[in-house]
């Protein structure tokens, strides 16, 4: 029998449906392969193989029964093992962010996301890591050890959620959840050579995410395929009352047969091949756009002009949320105290000794922009840019349906390379954050390797709420192409 | 000697009486009795993840409140976080309105001793409020029962005067806020809360001086002496050519002074930001509109309709609207009897019943008498089927056992003598008893008469009618003088 951690949702799915395979053999089987392969990866933060098993069997009896008695298809999530990065809650698991702060916490309630996926069938393998409360792009910043790229041990899996993506591409699940506040589900999946989608803000319930920058902040998943993600994207999407900011929009159903793109106009931004970055990443994303036309796309360039502005921009308003939003970090309630003489001292003893330097600087840096006499010239004035900004996607979405660009300039780079620089840790971000200042999907996916075999990523973005064109696309692309369906040799 | 003014303005802050908590489902309990966290969840706990969803009966309260207040509502306002930290602030910020408040630019007339006040109402806004911490030997413990309360924020301008200003406001928004039902406004159980500022300025100018901000002010009692303090102090330090500080004092009720607690240079810096877990508060004019119309009677209205139609002296009919189960308890005695003065009920009602209540902590729509006997006790006084006297023991009676007036009145044999042969009788048995006072009464001493009053009244059981006994009294005694002179 073939390895079943290589197939990929959709062949699970199939399997699971006919009988041929039970989740509790597919559930074995990640297990085994998590096993085998966690310690070069360091994907996982915690496991949760009796949940998971447990979960499998109820999935097996369903489908048992399902077969016997026929009835209304079960969805395509049903028996399949995933994965939930660190900073989405569930019920009695530990749920760190990445970060000492929140070690041995257990929350007592499930994120609205993870319970609507355990509600859709599927089977919890475990917690993925994450840059410290998903600040990062290269999984470095996570308090408990790195995540390491599964086609190269000394690079990294890309960040905040390199554990979700390292997983996916390491064959330890199907699927897995992750967040995406700044490029942190695309870059990932980009550095990774899987596909990841970042959905618009709004589409998926921000419930029991804990927050990072929280006008910025998306649930999105990683898969192997676009189509595989879509019984995922599914399974979470739509209006929860226990969130305000969700959109009450219904999801709509997507068609994925075909490869037909005839009169999808896709608008190619200027602005996103800039001094500096990787030919090869600019070559292959040219290439891709190519193949997008050769299945009836019209391609031209686009403008999106205050695109420069994204970054600093972003690294406002995400700490300003984020300094309010880690300051709930105080040992009253839970998570681990330092005890000191007097409350001021506790606070500065737990929050300066637990939380990682990069928290700590986004912090600042928040606390800094909101204060008394500088609201204005930063918090202030970046909004004003963020809403230019989403002018600019606003605008360009008149003439087209979607807007390609990279991913990121560079593919995977190595541990350490940019540790002792924050700024250009901050411009691996520079073509990811605009879409989630502007609330925009986007989808990334594999579109070919460079020289040192590394896999290249191309984004997709659509407009609010227009995730499934990007499906569409994405799916057509990959019908006709292999890149998502190469696996690192581990 | 200068002459100085002060010039006071009021924060308020009142816990709504929802069922359930401002941003999730837990209910609202008395904080000050309930189990400590008993009534929390993750969401009033602060706990990662969660998120806030705005409850849209506080949000109709606070309307309520505003449009009583007249005020104009925002179409649009903005939640807004408030960051400091503090054990009983488990998110480490509140969710407040700051450059967006729900409402602004309204009023509050009330009437006191010095004449009709309008005080200007800056603005109305929503919140939630914090937990609170129960200090220990050592250590301390925190109770979220109160956290995630929705809390009504009222600011009013600096436009009161004098502490009898402040106090005739505040009551009038306590007595504002029990009208509409919005909260009970209980200030003992810190239900509704008041800080204030004062500065002075001398007489006749239009400036503002250096104000203070005065906090801890549990009881209106409290409220007055520290305002009547505060002013002393800053009135003492100008007087000496000296400077108010911009603080933030607290007063201290056992030693009767205002402490330093803040000063302007350690004022927090909130770092207020727009709440981005929650859209800005759309309002639909038509709903506003809705909730404007059926607002109840308001005190204000109320007062001026009570001495319109029922001929109440504004005194009375101020006493009997600061409380609505008053007022409708006050409406349904004057609807039973539309024969009663409602003068008479009003004075029965604030004088000897209002007594009644005080002495045994009683609110009026739990008493046992109800509307309809007390309008025919007063009525029964009224027709002289019985006296005064008589009127307030049945009181008593009904208030202790809830019986019929009329029935005890029969029961006891309480019931006035009205026939003047037999009050006639029981004045010449009096005059026939005490033949040494008749004696000092002619000889000059008149007031013996009133004593004289007092010997028939006693003899008649305190049931005789009063004003026949003083009527007969004296003819009795006119003629007694008469046949006297005759018969020298």
């Amino acid at each position: 029998m073939t390895d079943l951690t290589t197939l990929s949702l959709l062949e699970a799915a199939d399997l699971l449906r006919s009988g041929d395979v039970s989740s509790r053999e597919l559930t074995q089987a990640c297990l085994d392969r998590i096993q085998d392969t966690e310690s070069k990866i360091h994907a996982f933060l915690t496991l949760t193989p009796d949940l998971a098993l447990k979960q499998a069997e109820d999935a097996d009896q369903r489908l048992t029964e399902w077969r016997k008695e026929g009835g209304k298809p079960l969805p395509h999530t049903w028996g399949i093992p995933v994965a939930i990065k660190d900073v989405l809650c569930l019920e009695g698991v530990p749920t760190t962010c990445g970060s000492k702060i929140l070690e041995g916490f257990r929350p007592p309630y499930t994120a609205t996301s993870v319970g609507r996926l355990i509600d859709a069938g599927a089977v919890v393998l475990g917690k993925t890591n994450t840059d410290e409360f998903a600040m990062g792009s290269s999984t470095e910043n996570s308090a408990f050890g790195p995540t390491y790229n599964p086609w190269d041990l000394s690079r990294v899996p890309g960040g905040s959620s390199g554990g979700s993506a390292a997983s996916v591409a390491s064959n330890m699940c199907y699927a897995a959840l992750g967040t995406d506040t700044g490029g942190s589900v695309r870059q990932p999946a980009s550095f990774c050579g899987v596909t990841g989608l970042k959905s618009s803000y709004g589409r998926v319930s921000r419930y029991g995410l804990i927050a990072y920058g929280s006008s910025l902040d998306t649930v999105g998943a990683l898969a192997h395929s676009a189509a595989d993600l879509l019984p995922i994207f599914h399974a979470i999407a739509g209006h929860d009352p226990l969130d305000s900011t969700s959109m009450p929009d219904p999801v709509p159903a997507v068609d994925l047969d075909g490869t037909d793109l005839a009169g999808l106009r896709i608008g190619v931004p200027k602005e996103y091949f800039i001094e500096g970055m990787q030919h090869e990443v600019e070559i292959a994303v040219q290439e891709a756009v190519r193949v997008l036309e050769t299945l009836g796309a019209v391609a031209c360039e686009i403008s999106l002009p205050h695109t420069d502005l994204a970054l600093p921009v972003y690294y406002i308003i995400a700490p300003a949320e984020a300094s309010a939003n880690l300051a709930r970090y105080d040992a009253v309630r839970y998570g681990p105290r330092l005890e000191a003489e007097d409350l001021r001292e506790q606070y500065f003893a737990t929050r300066g000794g637990l939380f990682g330097q990069e928290v700590k600087r986004r912090i600042m840096l928040g606390t800094y922009a909101l204060s008394a006499g500088y609201y204005d010239a930063y918090y202030g004035q970046a909004q004003k840019v963020r809403t230019l900004i989403k002018g600019d996607f606003e605008a360009a979405f008149k003439d087209v349906d979607l807007i390609a660009c990279p991913v990121a300039p560079t593919t995977a780079f190595r541990l350490g390379e940019h540790s002792e620089d924050p700024l250009s840790m901050y411009l691996e971000d520079v073509f990811t954050l605009p879409a989630n200042l502007a609330g925009v999907p986007g989808i990334a996916f594999p579109v070919g390797f460079d020289s040192d075999h590394l896999p290249i990523g191309m984004q997709l973005n659509a407009p609010h709420l227009g995730e499934a064109v990007l499906f569409q696309a994405a799916s057509a692309y990959q019908e006709v192409t292999s890149w998502h369906k190469e696996r690192p040799s581990l | 000697m200068p002459s100085f003014e002060p010039v006071i303005g009021l924060e308020v802050h009142a816990e709504l009486a929802t069922l359930s908590k401002m941003f999730c489902g837990c209910p609202v309990v008395d904080s000050t009795n309930a189990e400590p966290n008993s009534s929390v969840c993750e969401i009033c706990t602060g706990m990662p993840g969660t998120l806030p969803v705005i409850n849209q009966r506080a949000v109709e309260f606070a309307l309520r409140v505003a449009l009583a207040l007249n005020c104009d509502i925002a179409e649009t306002s903005v939640f807004a976080r408030k960051n400091y930290f503090y054990p009983d602030l488990p998110k480490g910020f509140q969710i407040s309105q700051y450059e967006m408040p729900l409402a602004q630019n309204g009023w509050l007339d009330f009437e006191t001793e010095d004449g009709d006040r309008r005080i200007r109402i800056r603005r109305v806004h929503l919140e939630e409020d914090t937990g609170k911490l129960l200090h220990r030997e050592g250590y301390s413990l925190v109770d979220f029962n109160r956290s995630g309360v929705p809390l009504l924020e009222i600011v009013s301008e600096p436009d009161m005067h004098s502490t009898e200003d402040v106090k005739v406001f505040a009551t009038s928004l306590r007595s504002l806020l029990r009208y509409l039902e919005v909260s009970s406004a209980d200030m003992e159980k810190g239900i509704v809360r008041f800080e204030a500022n004062v500065s002075l300025r001398s007489k006749g100018s239009q400036d503002l001086g250096t104000r203070t901000e005065v906090k801890n002010l549990n009881s209106f009692r409290a409220m007055v002496k520290a305002l009547e303090y505060e002013i002393e102090r800053q009135g003492q330090i100008l007087m000496q050519g000296g400077e108010v500080q911009q603080e933030t004092v607290g007063w201290d009720e056992t030693r009767g002074v205002t402490v330093p607690q803040r000063s302007k240079e350690e004022a927090h810096d909130y770092r207020y930001f727009p709440e981005p877990d929650l859209p800005p508060l759309q309002i639909d004019p038509a709903w506003v509109d809705r909730i404007r119309n059926e607002l109840p009677e308001l005190p204000g209205a109320k007062r001026a309709r009570f001495v319109s139609k029922y001929h109440l002296t504004p005194y009375a009919a101020a006493l009997l609207v600061e409380e609505r189960p008053v007022a409708d308890y006050f409406e349904a005695a004057v609807a039973h009897d539309p024969g009663t003065s409602p003068t008479k009920i009003a004075n029965w009602l604030t004088g000897e019943y209002f007594g009644l209540l005080n002495l045994a902590g009683v609110e009026i729509d739990r008493s046992k008498v109800s509307p309809q006997s007390f309008a025919e006790l007063v009525a029964m006084v009224e027709r002289e089927d019985i006296n005064a006297t008589s009127g307030k023991v049945v009181l008593e009676e009904i208030f202790e056992t809830g019986g019929s007036p009329i029935e005890i009145v029969e029961a006891r044999g309480l019931a006035q003598i009205n026939d003047p042969q037999a009050i006639m009788d029981l004045v010449n048995q009096v005059l026939g008893e005490n033949p040494k006072q008749v004696e000092q009464y002619f000889a000059g001493k008149t007031t013996i008469s009133q004593w004289l009053f007092g010997q028939v009244m006693r003899a008649a059981g305190g049931r005789a009618n009063p004003a026949l006994v003083r009527a007969n009294l004296e003819q009795a005694l006119k003629n007694l003088e008469e046949s006297c002179r005759s018969g020298e």
